[in-house]
């Protein structure tokens, strides 16, 4: 029977040999939502249909504003670039969530957590197709806006990165939390998947400077660390400077977000696990 | 070599395991042992803590209180320890529908860790006569086949301990019976140890060297079904279920000293 297992070469330490072994099982839940998408084409459409059609409706409105507004004709880019970086967000929520509830839908997750897979190596997987999802998704919408409306979000150059990792790490951790929920409360709370993100749109100065929020407000949407890149981006495009400082505030937030969304997400299976939910759960 | 010390070491080990769903007493203080080699019956009415019992013994439900040990490990302190070496099925859990049969089966194999995982796949989709299905999604299976593709994927890493929850629900008789046959092959082949948890009686009077009669979350006997039959004064064990299930019949003769227990 153990010859079924990996056996590995004597030479190799323990953890070593675990190491590797909790790399193969993210890379076989990868390998899971891979062929998730693949035989999908409903699902690798959906993952290019909004981004590509959230660029082509802000392009006009661009357009239409650059002609119109001495702001926007001095700053070409700031809507469409918001609206590249608000995508980076969503996608990384909705990556990490739709590729969990995924396990909830086909009522697998009691095989997954009987099997050797850990729990923060599934935590793992979701956040490698959280990126994997976004950048498929999120990519060909950048291209579109260079060749069809000019704007080349990569102008922003290594900050495009900054921003990139900070925004979906911020994604990450609303899907932890939403995922978490779902784990609590059961497939009821799905919804608020698409609820919580949308929620917190009007906090995260995604369109316009925090300082034009109403002044009780402000301190909520500094909380936020997308307020802090769209701040950032808007710097950079309106008044070509590079704010470091917002960057850094937005990395420290987004970890102690993160952290206590990890805990949260541990928290709710610990809970689920007491309670019995995790046989039953699904749709 | 074998080591003879571990041979004879129970695969599961449960000593006072109790489960409590708020006010509801789910499994009160059960005490039982599963030896290698052997097929052990959970049997019990609906809400008798089958369920709850194997849930806790994989690690998917918190005890509030006892032990457990599995293959050597206390469960669930040290899950992941043995986790790569059971397996289980249940028609309460299914396998992702839109993934073909190889694609599902090729998951498990590596979360399992299984080696040679292709040859793998191929004896057992030979063994369990799923060649033919490999390339179907596993959604647009009849209920027979998707039972043999859960069953394939819970022998995928060739377990030593199988949990299984009603493996023949669903099924034909033909089916139900060849499945039976195979588990008990496979049983005496690699000498692993099954706890099932089943409604069908005969079924258990077949697989079954040991039954564990539940009722209201406690073990209220136990014994080999023929044991249990005569012990009842009755003919066959769904007889014994019924009256341990209604509460209606009594041993005739007092259970021996059960080692197993």
């Amino acid at each position: 029977m153990s010859e079924q297992h990996d056996i590995p070469p004597p030479a190799m330490s323990e953890p070593v040999i675990q190491s590797m072994a909790a790399w193969r099982r993210i890379a076989a839940m990868i390998l899971r939502y891979s062929y998730l998408i693949k035989g999908s084409w409903p699902r690798l459409l959906d993952l290019w249909y909004w981004p590509t059609l959230q660029i082509v409706l802000w392009g006009f409105i661009t357009g239409f504003l650059v002609e119109y507004s001495s702001y926007f004709a001095q700053a070409f880019g700031v809507l469409l670039g918001a609206v590249m970086l608000w995508d980076l967000l969503f996608r990384g929520q909705m990556g990490f969530a739709l590729s969990f509830f995924e396990e909830m839908w086909s009522r697998n997750l009691g095989h997954l957590l009987v099997s050797p897979l850990r729990p923060r190596e599934l935590i793992a997987a979701l956040l490698a197709m959280s990126v994997i999802r976004t950048l498929v998704g999120v990519t060909p919408a950048t291209f579109l806006a260079i060749w069809f409306f000019g704007f080349n979000l990569y102008e922003l150059g290594l900050m495009l990165i900054a921003f990139f990792i900070c925004l979906i790490m911020a994604g990450w951790s609303m899907g932890l939390l939403v995922s978490g929920l779902v784990l609590r409360f059961g497939m009821g709370a799905e919804s608020l998947a698409w609820a919580l993100i949308f929620g917190i749109a009007p906090l995260c100065a995604i369109y316009y400077p925090v300082a034009s929020l109403p002044d009780w407000i402000q301190p909520l949407s500094w909380a936020l660390p997308p307020s802090h890149i769209f701040e950032g981006m808007r710097a950079i495009l309106i008044d070509k400077t590079v704010r470091y400082d917002l960057l850094l505030s937005a990395f420290l937030l987004d970890l102690a977000y993160f952290t206590a969304a990890c805990w949260w997400f541990m928290h709710c299976l610990k809970i689920a696990r007491n309670d019995g939910k995790l046989l039953q759960i699904g749709e | 070599m074998p080591d003879p010390e571990s041979d004879r070491r129970p695969v599961i080990h449960v000593a006072n395991l109790r489960k409590r769903f708020g006010k509801v007493d789910a499994v009160s203080d059960i005490s039982f042992t599963v030896a290698p080699g052997s097929i052990t019956g959970l049997l019990g009415g609906n809400g008798a803590g089958k369920t709850t019992t194997i849930a806790m013994l994989l690690g998917l439900v918190e005890p509030s209180g006892g032990e457990i040990e599995i293959l050597g490990h206390p469960v669930p302190g040290q899950r992941h320890k043995v986790l790569h070496r059971m397996n289980f099925e249940s028609p309460y859990v299914d396998l992702p529908h839109r993934l073909t049969v190889a694609e599902n089966l090729r998951v498990y194999a590596m979360l399992y860790g299984v080696r040679h995982a292709a040859a793998r796949i191929r004896e057992i989709c030979a063994e369990l006569d799923l060649t033919g299905l490999l390339n179907r999604p596993a959604g647009q299976l009849s209920a027979g086949q998707k039972t043999r593709v859960s069953l394939a994927k819970s022998l995928i890493n060739a377990p030593e301990l199988l949990l299984l929850d009603e493996p023949t629900a669903s099924l034909d008789p033909d089916t139900a019976d060849w499945v039976r046959g195979y588990l008990e092959n496979y049983c005496a082949r690699h000498h692993a140890a099954i706890l099932l948890a089943s409604h069908n009686m005969a079924e258990v009077e077949r697989m079954c060297d040991n039954v564990l009669m539940m009722r209201a979350g406690k073990i209220v006997d136990d014994g080999t079904p023929s044991a249990l039959i005569a012990r009842y004064g009755r003919q066959n064990l769904e007889q014994v279920f019924l009256d341990i299930a209604r509460g209606t019949g009594h041993a005739a003769q007092p259970a021996k000293a059960d080692t197993s227990r």
